[in-house]
């Protein structure tokens, strides 16, 4: 069984995010940049399932400019066999990329694609429900366990007041939840190995896609700083400031 | 420029993708299986046997020895190692990596020097995290003056027959071999050899010296040798030439202390200038005090100076070209740098810089055991005065 596994180039999670000055978008500058948490565990269920012999070939696959290759090589580390990578110019919506995404499925045909269930860095939530309608795969999102059985896939999912446990044909897709695995380190021996992995390179018109925009962004703010607190007088200011200043009284 | 840990290190051109994805994997496995638990375990005075294997898988024991002893050597350059020691000295509490890495000083004479039917017996268990070798050359009669060392090795038949004793030996506790040196000559720099002793053997003891500055979580010993017999194919290169083997042992131990040391002036400045920017005294930030500023300037100047050198440094190990001089004088720079940072942070710091449980308390008392071990700065300044003709 094909495995494609999709990664996405973000802000480390580590990082204090910060607005440009005027506000147009994120400063990128001089910013570490890591490969989506939910796309490694997305990577650590693919190398598992290879490793337990249910996959037959890991592919990463990630879009966006040159620096991408990065993430691709930590997935590669991490376990995969190969990487794709589909060269797009600036800031991609998730529509383009389950399009592009949809260009590689057709090319490798995948028994099972898996991808992070969102980004740390837009939080759309989008992409695999898209690869998903565009494909016309059945989808298990929010998954935080799966278990490949003859043609089927069992996705546990993570919904409101609990678990679903729903029963996919293959080929099919998977959104990744946060206890869907711990993923491993990529060891020294690996990450050296890394480099010699094939990695291919395509262009969205190599796979029949047009890159286009649907989303003007507006603005990007900080969220506004606390303001710092008083000393209250008596408890009369207390109630008085509770009840008409902060509003959780009445 | 933001002066955290990252942000006050200089750029090195040197460094490509792939020695910073060695670096992000390496600070999560740092993070996550050593950092949570550092104090805890430098409090306890040991680290558990489980984090040898656990840094095996991660590569990290292997980092820079042959694949055929299960090591990982190539592409693998001084950058890997410079981000290897960093990452390292960042724990801030420089027991563990002490202990954790001692083969980095007990196995290179083993696999530079030692017979193959040694190196595949010894290397392999070792970097995989199972067994544990250190390097026994310090003796209670003293340290630097290696030439002069008093333990002995008289030749019977096929042994060596080894009585002495050694001590401050860093992993001595938990080794199963020692790298010794050990006299099997006459007087002076002669008349050394390098003897593989194993810890199992009949007539060797050990007590740990618990009682230290710092470095507490490193199980450091005193080792005793009464009539210990070694086979005569347990020397370390030939017989009488201990010295040279550890002479050249030494290098690539001062880079990595240096490395080390700089990394933890690094940690200092980190700490201090977070809490003079949180700090509020006389109506505006500790930060704001042009006196704390230029405390903060001169540690940044001092720890450019260091990082300049050490990438010099590396630069000629690269090529082959390098000066043990300048090596000698690179490990009293770093260690005038850490011992100036962590001076100065606790001065920043103040009360809370004081009290046990922080990285900068701990560097505090970890800045003598690096401005002695591994060569003391006066040793250092000598040699290099030899080196360079004086």
């Amino acid at each position: 069984m094909k495995v494609l596994v999709a990664v996405k180039r973000v802000v480390d999670y580590n990082v204090k995010v910060r607005a440009k000055g005027d506000g147009s978008d994120v400063d990128l500058n001089n910013v570490k940049m890591a490969i989506n948490p939910f796309c490694e565990i997305a990577v650590e269920e693919a190398v598992r399932l290879k490793e337990a012999g249910v996959a037959t070939e890991v592919i990463a696959v990630s879009v966006g400019e040159k620096p991408c290759q990065e993430q691709i090589r930590t997935a590669l580390a991490l376990g995969a066999d190969r990487g794709i990578h589909v060269e797009a110019e600036g800031r991609i919506e998730p529509l383009v990329i389950a399009k592009l995404l949809k260009g590689v499925v057709e090319k490798e045909q995948p028994q099972l694609v898996i991808l992070g269930k969102q980004s740390i860095d837009g939080d759309n939530n989008q992409t695999g429900q898209m690869l998903g309608a565009l494909t016309n795969m059945p989808q298990g999102t929010f998954a935080s366990e799966i278990k490949v059985e003859g043609e089927k896939l069992n996705v546990v999912r993570e919904v409101d007041g609990g678990l679903q446990t729903i029963s996919l044909s293959l080929p099919a897709i998977v959104t990744t939840d946060l206890r869907l695995n711990e993923p491993r380190y990529a060891s020294l021996p690996n990450i050296m190995k890394a480099k010699k992995k094939q990695l291919d390179v395509y262009s969205p018109a190599d796979l029949g896609v047009e890159v286009t925009s649907h989303i003007t962004l507006v603005r990007v703010e900080p969220p506004a700083e606390r303001q710092a607190g008083i000393k209250v007088e008596d408890v009369a200011q207390l109630v008085d400031k509770l009840k008409n200043e902060a509003k959780v009284i009445s | 420029m933001p002066l955290d840990f990252d942000g006050a290190r200089l750029p090195n051109p040197h460094c490509g993708e792939e020695h910073e994805a060695w670096r992000t994997q390496l600070r999560r496995f740092i993070d996550n299986e050593i950092m949570p638990f550092a104090e805890d375990w430098d409090e306890a005075g040991e680290i558990p046997a489980d984090l040898w294997p656990k840094a095996a898988a991660v590569g990290l024991l292997g980092l820079g020895y042959p694949e055929a002893y299960g090591g990982t050597s190539e592409s693998i350059d001084s950058w890997h190692a410079w981000i290897t020691q960093e990452e390292l000295a960042r724990i801030g509490a420089g027991g563990i990596p002490a202990s954790l890495m001692v083969h980095g000083i007990g196995l290179p004479p083993v696999l530079n020097w030692g017979s193959e039917e040694m190196k595949q017996r010894v290397a392999p268990p070792v970097l995989a995290g199972e067994k544990h070798i250190a390097l026994g050359i310090t003796e209670p009669g003293g340290g630097s003056d290696v030439a002069s060392l008093a333990t002995t090795a008289v030749r019977d038949g096929d042994t060596f027959i080894v009585n002495g004793s050694k001590t401050y030996i860093t992993g001595g506790m938990r080794a199963n071999w020692v790298s010794t040196a050990v006299r099997t000559g006459g007087e002076g720099a002669k008349g050394v050899s390098m003897l593989l002793i194993p810890t199992d053997a009949e007539g060797f003891s050990r007590t740990p010296l618990t009682r230290k500055q710092g470095w507490w979580a490193s199980d450091t010993a005193t080792l005793y040798f009464d009539n210990v017999r070694v086979p005569v194919d347990q020397l370390i290169g030939p017989e009488n030439q201990g010295f040279w083997v550890i002479m050249t042992n030494f290098n690539s131990e001062r880079m990595a202390m240096a490395a080390g040391m700089e990394a933890m002036a690094r940690v200092c400045l980190e700490e201090a200038v977070a809490w003079a920017r949180e700090r509020r005294t006389f109506g505006k930030r500790l930060a704001d005090h042009q006196v704390i500023r230029h405390k903060i300037a001169q540690m940044k100047q001092k720890i450019n100076a260091t990082q300049a050198y050490i990438r010099l440094c590396y630069e000629s190990i690269e090529t082959g070209t390098a000066n043990p001089g300048d090596i000698a004088l690179l490990k009293v720079q770093a260690s005038e740098t850490v011992e100036f940072c962590a001076r100065e942070a606790m001065q920043i710091l103040g009360g809370i810089g004081f009290m046990r449980g922080s990285r900068v308390e701990r560097i505090y008392r970890e800045v003598r055991v690096n401005a002695i071990g591994g060569g003391s700065e006066e040793i250092m300044r000598d040699l290099a005065a030899r080196q360079y003709g004086v």
